[in-house]
């Protein structure tokens, strides 16, 4: 599979897309009866950037993915396009290229066809929908794949017909939901690449649905977590894995240890608490104050355990070796469940010290979302 | 040690026959298979024996009479003109009603009302019928009432009563079937189809059609199978001296008026014949279509 800068340069001038200009969200919402799926999203994508909605199932992303599809109308809210309304045009007035979960190929067509459909709903010319398909194809390496049937191939042949026939009609807006989801992880990390590669060739603006926070971290200039129906936080990949605004958007970044505390004293930055019977100190991510609890998060990477050093006193339940590190569940003193690294093996039921990274650990006001 | 013996030979002519594939869930096919031996292939062979055995003449002289008298011939054309509108009807009734129904809510509720005719049997419905379009029924009273017509439409004991039987008991057949098929299609592919441009139409003729159309065929056959064996409602609807004298009619008069059971065969025969090479043709026409999965994706 070609890499990411040999695509690029390869990509051809006439699958540039569109210019859409801004897309704009203003207080999006979607209802299924009493239950809100989106409540009122703002959210500002930046003509030509790649925009991660993340978060788990249920929180709204394929909602507010289709919301901009058209596929759903909205129950409130307006979305623009270059400062031109488009949520009351239907999907097929809308000219954007979408790239489904399960594909969507169209079975009974070939893969020229495929690609070619959008084209052919436009009334393009034959020659020139011909160029584009073939420039499509060539985009996604699937050149000799044209006349198989969807059915003939292989999944991950398969996105990438889906993205091809996506990018062929030059949306100005590409829309892609959990597109690599059915695929197996070595795939998965090729097709990532080359998602990427083909937004910065074709300069369109991208908005990439998935509930994987690696996925949406290595792909995407901003990352939108969601929850709820709401928009937890939004910021670059950088911002969110190392200032999440909550406890949830810090859970869905990788803190699996979340665990109660005490704050025993703290300031505008830092604050020392107690949890699990011992003394931690880490960064206040909200304003807290010496009394009240406090909920602690850390990474199971900056939770290191060693047999002779100071933390949290617990028992290692079980340890696995996992190339240049051993990662691990221990038992607190108190009961708690926590995942830590450890640079050597120990024998389930061994004592430990877990020794938490004082700038890595996270702390936020209990109860806040 | 001489039941030890015979035990393991036991095991091992069943382990034989397993790896052949005759296992106990392989019996449980039989039932099924006597019940299809008794009642379908012994009548039919014997019927077409039967057939060949006329009261008089040369082994093939009952299909010779039956082609040779007009008014006996006449029959099939007679059926295939009934059968053939009718199940056009169906399914050009039942595809877009199909399509509204599987997007909507009490979707349930709909077709239970929709299927409602196909538990009411056919002489109920002649009867509602016979009361409904007849000379003195609701419908040429109400188009009396209102003035659209001064003397009553003849709507029964004539083709269109048997039709409209036929429609009326064909319907929720085609649209069940119909509906499975359309419900079998990925949603996600018109949604994709959507977003690429297409307007509904172009939805419906270039995605939902080619795909359908390998479902549309089986329920076309399977309708057709269903009307051309019309019987009560062209007696009771219908002019079973004339327009509607249609083939199992001819059947029936041979074996149980004439007492001919060799010439009522043999009719039967010919009709079983003109539907197979309807189902043939039709069945034929779909292998020039996509036959494979509905589905968006390999899966």
């Amino acid at each position: 599979m070609t890499d990411a800068p040999a695509l690029a340069t390869a990509s051809p001038p006439i699958l540039d897309a569109q210019p859409g200009g801004q897309l704009e969200l203003r207080g999006v919402s979607r209802s299924f009866g009493t239950y809100n799926a989106l409540d009122g999203i703002d959210l500002t994508v930046e003509r030509g950037e790649f925009v991660a909605l993340l978060g788990p199932s249920g929180c709204g992303k394929s909602t507010a993915l289709n919301c901009i599809a058209g596929l759903l109308a909205l129950s409130a809210g307006e979305i623009r396009l270059g400062g031109k309304r488009i949520d009351q045009l239907q999907p097929e007035e809308r000219g954007f290229g979408m790239v489904f979960q399960s594909y969507a190929l169209f079975p009974h067509l070939t893969v020229r066809k495929n690609v070619g459909f959008g084209l052919a709903m436009q009334g393009m010319p034959r020659t020139e929908a011909d160029r584009r398909i073939k420039e499509a194809l060539a985009m996604v390496h699937l050149e000799e794949q044209g006349d198989k049937l969807p059915g003939q191939l292989s999944g991950g042949q398969q996105q990438r017909v889906a993205i091809a026939r996506a990018i062929v009609i030059r949306p100005p807006l590409v829309l892609m939901d959990e597109p690599l989801s059915n695929l197996d992880a070595k795939l998965r990390l090729e097709m990532r690449a080359e998602i990427r590669s083909i937004h910065d060739a074709i300069g369109s603006t991208t908005i990439y649905v998935t509930h994987d926070q690696d996925e949406a971290l290595s792909l995407a200039d901003r990352v939108v977590v969601m929850n709820t129906g709401h928009i937890s936080q939004a910021g670059t990949p950088e911002e969110l894995y190392e200032r999440p605004a909550n406890s949830a958007v810090a859970e869905f970044m990788g803190f699996r240890n979340r665990m109660a505390g005490r704050v025993l004293s703290a300031d505008a930055q830092r604050a020392v608490v107690e949890a699990c019977g011992a003394r931690l100190e880490g960064i206040a991510r909200q304003p807290l104050v010496a009394g009240e609890l406090a909920e602690v998060n850390i990474r199971p990477e900056d939770l290191l355990a060693s047999s002779d050093g100071q933390g949290i006193g617990a028992e290692v339940v079980s340890i696995e070796y996992r190339g240049r590190a051993f990662f691990g569940v221990a038992k607190a003193d108190d009961g708690t469940r926590l995942f830590f690294r450890s640079e050597q093996s120990f024998s389930r039921g061994a004592r430990v010290a877990l020794a938490p990274a004082a700038d890595r650990t996270l702390l936020f006001k209990a109860g806040t979302p | 040690m001489t039941d030890v013996a015979a035990a393991r030979s036991d095991r091992s002519v069943g382990k034989r026959l397993a790896a052949r594939g005759f296992d106990g869930t392989t019996l449980l096919v039989l039932p099924g298979l006597v019940a299809i031996i008794a009642l379908f292939i012994y009548p039919f062979l014997f019927g077409l024996y039967d057939s060949l055995r006329p009261k008089a003449g040369e082994w093939y002289a009952n299909y010779a009479a039956f082609f040779s008298d007009p008014f006996q011939r006449d029959t099939i054309w007679a059926t295939l003109l009934l059968a053939l509108p009718a199940t056009i009807v169906n399914l050009a009734f039942a595809v877009p009603i199909a399509f509204r129904v599987r997007l909507m809510r009490r979707q349930k509720l709909l077709t239970t009302i929709l299927v409602l005719p196909i538990t009411l049997g056919t002489v109920l419905v002649a009867d509602g019928l016979l009361n409904f379009l007849g000379p003195r029924g609701w419908f040429n009273r109400v188009l009396m009432l209102i003035d659209v017509i001064h003397t009553p439409l003849r709507l029964t004991n004539n083709y269109w009563g048997v039709f409209a039987s036929l429609v009326i008991t064909g319907f929720p057949f085609a649209f069940l079937l119909t509906l499975s098929y359309v419900s079998g299609i990925d949603p996600a592919i018109e949604q994709a189809a959507a977003t690429l441009g297409a307007r509904a139409r172009q939805r419906f003729t270039h995605i939902f059609m080619p795909l359908l159309v390998p479902g549309l065929a089986v329920t076309f056959c399977l309708s057709f199978v269903q009307a051309f064996a019309v019987f009560p409602s062209a007696i009771l609807l219908g002019a079973p001296a004339g327009p509607t004298r249609v083939i199992s009619i001819a059947a029936y008069h041979a074996a149980f008026e004439l007492y001919d059971h060799s010439l009522g065969a043999a009719i039967a025969m010919i009709m079983a014949a003109v539907q197979l090479i309807v189902v043939v043709a039709v069945l034929g026409a779909r292998a020039l279509f996509y036959r494979g999965s509905a589905s968006g994706t390999k899966g």
